[in-house]
């Protein structure tokens, strides 16, 4: 595949990685905020190409992982109402509520569909009409616009059997978050290169100036992630904390403009609790004054209902790079990707999940490499 | 005995509870329901079958877990199956349920070794069908027993009412004869073992998804689905220290190899860049978000050999029509039992693990 395959490319990738080695001179901790990029550091074995002294700690920005749980719970409650048709991305499916995950709903005769586009869950609603078709429109900045299109267009159209189930969560509070945090170790970030893609890098500039710290708006290639690697510890040893632009393909400064005039349109910031971290302000979108009739949450009165963690799990402290997946006393058992506890073990761009595959098989091949000694 | 519920008999204490039999009724106890991962042959299958199934009917045959059973009939070996096509769309790029329904069972039997003799099929119709559509899957499934030299000896119908059946279910059965000397079974990889796959994979999954309703998208993609057993027999033919045969159908390559390190205890390397993928499945995958290694193939296969073999059955495989693009895409290493390791493209290794449910695409 042309303008994908030259990002796969193992001379390239090794090169990236012999220099990586060659300027790191101390122990660097980074954080990738998108869990696009957690997934292809752990399909094409990143870590393993890494000196010893790189940590990477995987951030919050897996939509699967931070969606509250009460927001589950809130789905759920929606999907299971006879009226109902709930569409979804494929990974809410699994990611598990208090009681039981959507897929369970779906066994139970709950009319749960998949789809790839919010649009297909307006035109679900348009062949329905007797039913009501609700969107559990979750994600960052990257999904918005298009759920924002959706709503936009519902209005247009004057459909009134759709709604949205919003969880709309915000990268740059999420970072601040982090780095206001104690003890956090994260000394520079892979910024999410889809998210610059619709809202630019702007953003940052305060962010790498408030708190010293380098930030590189990063691609999903294996090549993107290598040379984002390779800038982030160059600013860093050489004592630099600046805002670079690694995916300069996609993204321009003041990204998407009309993108941005569509999400303003629709939405507004506000207040938003992320699963295992807790409130963050400003963290989110909501339907502004103008959208709320497409609100599912006040349509179908689950303001309510509240839930609460299991207290085994440790999710929120390492989506916060605090800790390391395997540091949980709850991984591997009796958290698997089969029966999880929190959302990180869900989605194969959670961090429990990478660590899960994996960290299984470093710890076989330290066995096997004392064994031979 | 009167019949009781479950509750109650653990109730009253009395008379045996039907489930305390199980070794550890896993399925059971987590899930109230069946879920469609419960069919997706990835994690939860295998607990439904190792924990459900298998401890049910315990017998030496079953307890293989082969791709069918291969069991003793006058002094010779004879490998049986079953297998039931509930594919939708039933027309798709590149075949359609019926040719699927005779290929797929021809090739369990081939797994085994075994040159495919005769198949049953039995039809669960939906009321309404067309006649016309049922004429087509009909012919296909002639044309496809002609092609791959079996007989269809033996069926069944049932209809069902509108709306409690998807059109048209088929199940095929088949048996079929083992040469002696060949023993080909899952838990005979061992180290050194070369691993061949005889060509591009994920074809068939994504041309089933480029038709399904809501995913419609323009392809030349075409369903790999054919009869593997003239290959296999080509193959043998070549060496007899072919140790494991395995169609990776459902669950798809990664799947088929976890579950043979997991039951030979035999770790697995294999190289991305070894494994052929066609430009436009690579191309679906990315915009599906789904990864080819888990995609459904219905015509392809990976053999274990004995390295000292493994050239001239690469040869022989490469000779026929359905083996081509064979190559070898990694071998059964000494460590890490039961795992199966990739190197990537760009030279890191991770583990290529089996799927816990059905492969959702991402969100991302």
């Amino acid at each position: 595949m042309r303008f994908v395959d030259e990002y796969r490319d193992e001379a390239i990738a090794r090169k990236y990685s012999e220099q990586i080695h060659g300027i790191t001179t101390r122990p660097w901790t980074i954080m990738e905020i998108c869990g696009g990029q957690t997934h292809t550091i752990v399909k094409y074995g990143i870590e393993s190409l890494l000196p010893e002294k790189i940590t990477l700690v995987h951030g919050p920005g897996c939509p699967v992982c931070v969606t509250p749980l009460g927001m589950i719970d809130k789905a759920v409650a929606i999907a299971s109402r006879p009226d109902v048709i709930l569409a979804s991305f494929g990974d809410m499916l699994r990611v598990p509520g208090s009681s039981r995950d959507l897929l369970a709903v779906k066994a139970e005769g709950g009319a749960v569909r998949m789809v790839y586009s919010p649009l297909d869950a307006l035109k679900i609603a348009k062949q329905n009409p007797e039913k009501e078709v609700v969107f559990f429109a979750v994600g960052f900045e990257t999904t918005a616009p298009a759920n924002a299109m959706a709503v936009w267009q519902a209005k247009r159209m004057g459909l009134k059997n759709f709604s949205i189930l919003c969880s709309h969560v915000l990268v740059p509070p999420a970072m601040e978050a982090i780095l206001s945090s104690e003890n956090h170790r994260v000394e520079g970030f892979l910024a999410a290169g889809h998210v610059c893609t619709v809202m630019g890098y702007e953003d940052y500039f305060p962010i790498s100036d408030r708190y010293r710290v380098p930030i590189v708006v990063t691609g999903f290639e294996p090549v993107d992630i290598l040379q984002g690697i390779a800038m982030t510890v160059r600013q860093l040893e050489e004592g630099r904390a600046e805002v670079q632009n690694q995916y300069a393909r996609s993204v321009r400064r003041e990204g998407n403009v009309l993108a941005r005039q569509l999400l303003s349109a629709v939405f507004e910031p506000t207040d938003r609790a992320w699963r295992g971290i807790g409130e963050i302000p400003m963290s989110g979108y909501r339907l502004n004054r103008d959208y709320s009739e497409y609100d599912a949450e006040t349509r179908f009165e689950v303001t309510g209902i509240e839930a609460r963690e299991s207290p085994l799990c440790i999710a929120g402290l390492v989506l916060q790079g605090l800790k390391k997946p395997h540091d949980c006393p709850a991984f591997g058992a009796p958290c698997t990707p089969e029966s999880p506890l929190g959302a990180p073990m869900v989605s194969s761009e959670g961090a429990c999940a990478a660590y899960y595959h994996f960290g299984r098989y470093k710890k076989e091949k330290v066995a096997a490499e004392a064994r031979g000694r | 005995m009167n019949p009781a519920t479950n509750e109650e008999m653990k109730n009253a204490k009395t008379g045996p509870d039907p489930a305390a039999g199980l070794i550890c009724p896993v399925p059971i106890a987590e899930y109230k329901n069946v879920l469609l991962a419960h069919g997706g042959g990835g994690r939860l299958t295998q607990q439904m079958v190792r924990k459900m199934f298998l401890p049910s009917f315990k017998n030496e045959y079953l307890e293989p877990l082969h791709d069918g059973a291969v069991v003793p009939f006058n002094g010779m070996r004879m490998a049986f199956t079953t297998d039931s096509y509930v594919v939708n769309p039933i027309v798709f790029p590149g075949g359609d349920i019926g040719e699927l329904a005779v290929n797929g069972t021809v090739n369990d039997l081939a797994m085994c070794g075994a040159r495919p003799l005769y198949l049953s099929a039995a039809f669960i119709i939906e009321e309404g069908f067309p006649m016309a559509d049922l004429w087509r899957v009909v012919l296909s499934m002639q044309t496809a027993s002609r092609k791959a030299g079996v007989e269809l000896v033996t069926g069944d119908t049932k209809v069902v009412d509108r709306g409690k059946g998807d059109q048209i279910f088929i199940n095929t059965s088949g048996v079929g004869r083992i040469e002696p000397g060949v023993e080909i079974h899952p838990n005979r990889a061992k180290a050194g073992d070369k691993i061949i796959l005889n060509g591009p994979i994920a074809m068939h999954g994504i041309a089933i998804m480029s038709v399904r309703e809501g995913l419609e998208f323009e392809t030349r993609i075409e369903s790999d689905t054919a009869a593997l057993n003239d290959l296999v027999m080509t193959m043998i033919g070549a060496g007899r220290d072919i140790h494991v045969l395995r169609d990776p159908t459902r669950g798809g390559l990664a799947s088929a190899l976890n579950e043979i390190a997991e039951t030979a205890r035999v770790g697995i390397t294999i190289s991305e860049d070894r494994i052929l993928i066609d430009e436009e499945v690579k191309g679906a995958c990315e915009i599906l978000g789904l990864d080819p290694l888990y995609v459904a193939n219905e015509g392809k296969l990976v053999a274990f050999v004995a390295p000292e073999s493994a050239d001239r059955v690469l040869a022989a495989m490469r000779g026929h029509p359905l083996g081509k693009e064979a190559a070898v895409i990694g071998e059964v290493v000494g460590d890490h039992a039961g795992t199966v390791v990739m190197k990537s493209r760009i030279g890191g290794y991770r583990v290529v693990d089996m799927l816990s449910g059905e492969q959702l695409p991402r969100i991302c």
